[in-house]
């Protein structure tokens, strides 16, 4: 348990320093919801209209970002040989990397998104759904990318093919994410859509890491 | 005979000799007899001749849906059981897979441009096949982004089941979907009841299709050995220049 | 050939996916055959060469 714990540590660690990427994605983010009023006008009751699908496309994507570096590194640098050789199961390891990247990377977004959803027009009693379903549905995401960033962990240019993968198999998460905001600016509760988010963001939670360390186990040289 | 038997290379390939003609034929006679029966059929009441493609546009989806489980199987072999051309397989049920599911939507757009106005409207059964492409895409992706087959195809294999296990969950979301935005309406391929006249000949078709696709599938196959055996050749020799 | 002539006013979508799946599916037969020559070829001349030192 210390060992995951150390492992988290180390990874935050690394990417919170200069350079090591976890601010861009917030960045990437607020730009992303600058330029839509640019594309589609600054016509607010269009802008109310597609926010929600806005904020979690940008939030996908942002997270899809930097996403394959959390092997890459590792496997430059030889530490990702060290860490198949421990006693830790690999797929534990994989997910405390998952973990600290979303801490990183996917956390910021999730704050940041209130702020993002006043700027597209989101119901100001909605803003907190929003929220809350990126706050569910990242952690999903991010652990769904480890499998595409374990499987591109060796290549040159795995980035682009990471996030390739992984979109399609993200759609279900954008859809009841997005639905569930949607139901919450008509002032209906957190429903069915709500619940379905949830479960597929845990599958998702189990699925990644498993799917990961089998990439990093078989793929690698 | 065990399918362990086939795992030699060179047996294969003599099995795919005559075994690859043999089925083309017999693939061609179901096509054109499913084709030429349904044709013969009359005309359906509510869409007229446009109903002549879902011979073809049914077929397809069923072989973009079964090629997939292939792939998914041939992951299996890959990682679990071990077996030598299991990668072989998965690589070319992602190829022939692919070209189905491509015609299927091509077919579809077709199919809704006179009959219900546009060639495409997001429809969920159409957008689940779209969604089933792009995982088709990531497959055929990953195993060009590899140079090496072996580590291509066990990569490909742990994304051809990650994406297959996902299959009902992503078909769930887009009908869950589709329904939330556009209402309980009965989807393009909706007909629940088909008339005998149109089922026979579409059973024809289909199976002449399915077996098509097992001739292409093995062709495929036979090239990629002939492909990894010339690699493998030079290698060697390359390794033999240097001494 | 009265079968073209019943095909009703959408004749041309009727033929257009028909003649799509024609095409490609022949495309990848076509493929699929030379790539076999090619390949048949290339191992056929490799195996020649290490036989010959």
């Amino acid at each position: 348990m210390s060992a995951l714990i150390a492992i988290v540590l180390r990874d935050l660690r690394v990417a919170l320093r200069a350079g090591g990427g976890a601010g861009v994605g917030v960045i990437f983010f607020l730009s992303l919801v600058v330029i839509v009023p640019f594309a589609v006008g600054p016509d607010m009751p269009l802008l109310k209209r597609i926010g929600p699908a806005m904020l979690w496309i940008g939030a996908l994507l942002a997270t899809l970002l930097g996403l394959d570096r959390v092997f890459a590194a590792d496997h430059e640098d030889g530490s990702l040989d060290q860490l198949l050789m421990s006693s830790v199961p690999l797929e534990l390891i994989a997910a405390a990397k998952g973990f600290a990247h979303w801490l990183a990377s996917g956390l910021p977004l999730v704050i940041v998104t209130p702020l993002l959803g006043l700027m597209l027009g989101v119901e100001p009693h909605a803003l907190a759904t929003v929220a809350l379903t990126l706050l569910v549905g990242t952690p999903g995401v991010t652990f769904l990318g480890l499998a595409a960033a374990g499987l591109s962990a060796s290549l040159p240019r795995g980035g682009l093919l990471g996030a390739v993968l992984v979109l399609p198999l993200a759609i279900p998460l954008l859809i009841f994410g997005v639905v569930t905001t949607n139901a919450a600016i008509l002032g209906e509760g957190l429903g069915s859509p709500f619940r379905f988010l949830c479960a597929i963001s845990l599958f998702f939670l189990v699925l990644g890491p498993i799917a990961a360390a089998a990439a990093l186990r078989h793929v690698r040289e | 005979m065990p399918l362990i038997d086939y795992a030699n290379p060179h047996r294969f390939q003599r099995l795919a000799a005559w075994l690859i003609p043999l089925l083309g034929v017999v693939a061609g006679t179901l096509i054109v007899l499913g084709l030429a029966t349904g044709w013969a059929a009359p005309a359906d009441y509510q869409q007229g001749q446009m109903v002549k493609v879902m011979y073809i546009h049914v077929p397809f989806a069923w072989l973009a849906l079964g090629g997939y489980t292939v792939m998914a199987i041939s992951a299996l072999g890959t990682l679990v059981w071990r077996h030598p051309l299991a990668d072989v397989s998965g690589k070319a049920a992602a190829q022939v897979g692919a070209v189905f599911c491509f015609l299927c939507l091509v077919t579809g757009a077709l199919w809704g441009r006179p009959t219900w106005g546009t060639y495409w409207d997001w429809d969920p059964r159409l957008t689940s096949v779209l969604v089933l492409f792009l995982l088709y895409l990531g497959v055929l992706a990953l195993w060009r982004a590899f140079d090496d087959p072996l580590r291509a195809g066990r990569a490909a294999a742990i994304l051809a089941l990650v994406g297959f296990i996902n299959v009902p969950i992503v078909k769930f979301s887009v009908d869950w979907w589709n329904s939330i935005h556009q209402g309980p309406s009965v989807s393009r391929l909706g007909a629940p009841t088909i008339d005998p006249s149109m089922l026979y000949p579409l059973l024809l078709s289909a199976g002449g299709f399915f077996v098509l696709f097992a001739v292409l599938h093995m062709a495929l196959m036979r090239n990629e050995l002939l492909r990894r055996r010339a690699r493998t050749l030079r290698i060697l020799q390359a390794a033999e220049a240097e001494r | 050939m009265n079968l073209f002539a019943g095909l009703g006013p959408h004749a041309f979508f009727v033929l257009a996916a028909y003649g799509a799946a024609a095409v490609s599916l022949a495309a990848l037969m076509i493929w699929i055959a030379l790539d076999y020559r090619v390949q048949q070829r290339r191992v056929r001349e490799l195996e020649e060469r290490v036989r010959k030192r």
